[in-house]
């Protein structure tokens, strides 16, 4: 009987586990992923010492087409200060993401997850969702959206972040 | 005794019904159905962000209509 108890329990543990993932949170470790890149498999543990810009994007989310011409300029601005951008698509479709680069050049990395599992880790709640990486692997900070007029504060939490 | 074992299974199947609220949650990056121009009510963008504004104005509610802020979807 206790032990049909400690089973019960153990299982209604488990099914509430499954209600809600948690989001990343500044300061914890940002989880690692290793994907199928545009040119190279893309490996967050190659990115150590470097300030990654992580972003999730789609090619059927008009927010991120805005914010590619944006990522563009931080890769040339702030590349050489030690920042990488490194964007995720997550189209199911691979084809849809291709057709998507052809027309919204991108030169920065770019990996793709059809499978959903990375933005699923850090609990991706809308698109596009940038996360800012320090050279440690902690994360510095979590932006949801991305609208024309946040371009300043974005540039400005990437400026703090290679203290410039 | 069987009454507690009772007990026991009715809150916890309560708590296993819990884990099916989680079956009809589309993720943010699983929009990309959704975010097709026919998966709108209306056909203009702007008549629908006026149709829009009106309905959330009167039934104090929004979303649940494709998603919104041109395919973000994080409104």
């Amino acid at each position: 009987m206790k032990n049909l108890c400690a089973k019960v329990a153990a299982l209604s543990l488990v099914a509430l586990s499954g209600l809600s993932a948690h989001a990343v949170e500044v300061g914890q470790a940002a989880p690692t992923f290793n994907l199928p890149g545009l040119l190279a498999t893309v490996d967050l543990s190659n990115f150590k010492g470097k300030t990654v810009y992580l972003d999730f994007w789609a090619s059927w989310c008009g927010p991120c087409k805005q914010s590619f011409p944006w990522m563009n300029e931080m890769q040339s601005r702030y590349g050489s200060k030690g920042l990488s951008v490194v964007a995720i698509n997550v189209d199911q479709k691979n084809a849809d993401a291709r057709t998507f680069l052809k027309d919204t050049p991108a030169n920065f990395t770019v990996a793709f997850d059809a499978t959903g599992q990375t933005p699923k880790t850090y609990a991706i709640r809308g698109m596009p969702t940038s996360v800012l990486i320090g050279p440690d692997g902690k994360v510095l900070s979590v932006h949801n959206g991305f609208k024309d007029a946040q371009r300043e504060e974005l540039e400005k939490q990437i400026k703090q972040a290679l203290h410039l | 005794m069987t009454k507690t074992l009772l007990n026991i299974l009715a809150i916890t199947s309560l708590a296993w019904l819990g884990g099916c609220s989680n079956l009809g949650q589309v993720n943010a990056w699983e929009k990309g159905n959704l975010a097709k121009p026919e998966m709108t009510f209306e056909s203009d963008p702007l008549d629908q962000r006026f149709v829009q504004h009106i309905y959330g104005s009167k039934e104090n509610s929004s979303g649940g209509y494709g998603v919104g802020g041109g395919g973000c979807g994080c409104n």
